[in-house]
């Protein structure tokens, strides 16, 4: 058995909330292992943001501004795909927001907007995307391959996280249930869920910003050093630790993984 | 008879892939020190192929010595004979792993076994004792002594170690009682030397796979014992929702990844790895 070092030949991904945190992070390493990437978040196509991002990743990554709540962005984002490509191997549900605060004082706006993005966004990702998927799944052994992002709070809950908590409990066995549903078909797609801990990204630092604006601490520096001081490896993840992880779920490695649900927390949740 | 494209091909792709290697997947363990317990057969010797073909140094152990053998012609890997039970053995194998090596990077704790199992009302002592003796004090033993080695390392305590459960961890099996019990219990031993190693400030990660039926030399001489071989393979292979039994190289990439830096940040954690089997209820 030869392992070559660009393991992605060949692939397409799809990665949705690409230009920052972790969902950049997998395009990029999806790139660099020689895929091809489409990547989508909600940035307009002329911003800035979209502009400098696709300028540093390269002529193999493209990209669309798209809402991953709205069907009909997802059923734009099918046919870039398919005319520019013709397949798709790997798709990343990643974009996500949180939403925190007391239940009593949780809108019905906010709850469904979490709603919508967090678990409306992998649903739909999935349901447009498993037709061309599964058609594409035969290139390669372990076939194609669908990542959730989901959470540690989609595996325990906390404080004041209860809104977030359902929506990544909820991608968590929405995996489990179409990881079965295309075996039992013998569609040749996995799925599987990603659990991160606490990862530096701008989700992560918007968060703590505004938990300080709320008072519940002085500078979002205390709350990282009381994240990191509770997690036992001691530090944030990186981004790009979380790619990783993405980038072995999308490879033949994992060719006998699905279903299942991959914590990178640095031992949080084993305490 | 050499052909005189076969040397072409060669030539042309040796440069092809240091222009495109980040650090090459294939060299993604070189300098690495792997120790694989119950390393002559089935995971435990495709892991050691793996782990050698990344680049690592890999030292196994086991009681056959026969495919030991053949495995370290094959890999360049180094067998010392070596029962994961028998307490008094490991600090000297640690200490010529150290002694040889100059360090210890990664261990997977893999030997285990079901021999003298049986239902809770007819498993006898013996067979009880045996089985936790391997599967539950062996890798306590060896996660032990992987943690006191990594500790000795140069630039400081840092390693992975990869506890092989199995998905009667969270599934029991009722005709193996103590094999369910065992592989339950290592998943709680690894969560609890990942935060102790995390407590310490060690950069030791602690991990556990639990695989769903691999189809290893044991599972295919089960299948050949039956009457009728065929019908026993269709019962394993419809176990998963794949339909289909892990193959021992599919394990071995799991273990890969977990020992390498890429998992950087995963510790403490329960990696399944059986198509699905316990994403669901078993056989439905």
């Amino acid at each position: 058995m030869e392992l070559s070092a660009q393991r992605l030949q060949g692939r397409v991904a799809f990665v949705s909330g690409g230009l920052r945190g972790i969902g950049l992070a997998c395009a990029t390493r999806f790139l660099a292992e020689g895929a091809e990437v489409v990547l989508s978040d909600l940035d307009a196509e002329d911003s800035d943001t979209a502009r400098e991002v696709m300028a540093s990743l390269g002529q193999a990554a493209s990209y669309i501004s798209a809402n991953v709540a709205k069907e009909e962005d997802w059923q734009r984002a099918v046919s870039l795909v398919k005319e520019r490509h013709g397949k798709c191997h790997i798709l990343v549900n990643n974009a996500g927001i949180d939403l925190t605060g007391p239940v009593e004082e949780l809108s019905m706006e906010g709850w469904r907007r979490i709603m919508s993005i967090n678990v409306d966004g992998v649903f739909l990702g999935t349901k447009h995307f498993v037709p061309m998927m599964a058609a594409s799944g035969a290139d390669f052994r372990g076939g194609s391959s669908i990542i959730n992002v989901s959470s540690i709070m989609g595996l325990v809950g906390m404080n004041e996280v209860s809104a977030y908590n359902a929506s990544k409990g909820a991608v968590r066995l929405f995996t489990k249930g179409i990881a079965i549903e295309f075996a039992q078909k013998k569609m040749p797609i996995r799925a599987n869920s990603l659990h991160p801990g606490f990862v530096e990204t701008p989700l992560l630092k918007a968060g703590f910003q505004r938990w300080v604006d709320q008072g519940f601490a002085e500078k979002p520096d205390d709350l990282v050093a009381g994240v990191v001081g509770s997690t036992p490896i001691g530090r944030l993840a990186q981004p790009s630790e979380l790619a990783s992880a993405a980038f072995f779920l999308a490879s033949e490695d994992s060719s006998y993984m699905t279903g299942a649900e991959l914590v990178i927390d640095g031992g949080w949740t084993a305490q | 008879m050499r052909r005189p494209g076969v040397t072409t091909q060669f030539i042309m792709r040796i440069p092809r892939r240091r222009i495109f290697g980040r650090k090459q997947l294939s060299k993604r363990l070189e300098g690495k020190v792997a120790l694989i317990t119950g390393g002559t057969t089935g995971i435990g010797a495709a892991t050691v192929a793996r782990l050698a073909q990344e680049g690592a140094k890999v030292w196994f152990t086991g009681s056959k010595e026969e495919p030991a053998a053949a495995l370290c012609a094959e890999t360049g890997a180094t067998f010392r004979k070596h029962r994961v039970q028998d307490a008094a053995a490991w600090a000297p194998l640690i200490d010529e792993i150290i002694a040889t090596e100059g360090r210890l990077d990664i261990v997977f704790a893999n030997a285990g076994t079901e021999s003298g199992d049986g239902s809770i009302e007819d498993v006898g002592i013996e067979g009880w004792d045996n089985v936790v003796a391997v599967n539950q004090t062996g890798v306590m033993l060896t996660v032990q002594h992987a943690i006191l080695g990594m500790k000795r390392n140069p630039d400081g305590p840092k390693g992975s170690i990869i506890v092989n459960s199995s998905m009667n961890a969270t599934r029991p099996l009722g005709n193996y009682v103590t094999y369910s019990v065992t592989k339950a219990a290592v998943c709680a031993l690894a969560k609890s030397a990942a935060v102790h190693c995390g407590q310490q400030g060690y950069a030791i990660r602690v991990n556990a796979i639990l695989p769903g039926v691999v189809e290893t030399p044991l599972i295919q001489q089960i299948m050949n014992a039956q009457p009728d071989p065929a019908a026993a393979r269709a019962v394993y292979e419809g176990m998963a929702p794949l339909k289909r039994m892990a193959q021992l190289n599919e394990v071995a990439g799991l273990v890969a990844y977990l020992a390498s830096d890429e998992a950087g940040f995963i510790s403490g954690a329960e990696y399944a790895i059986d198509g699905a089997t316990t994403a669901g209820m078993m056989g439905v």
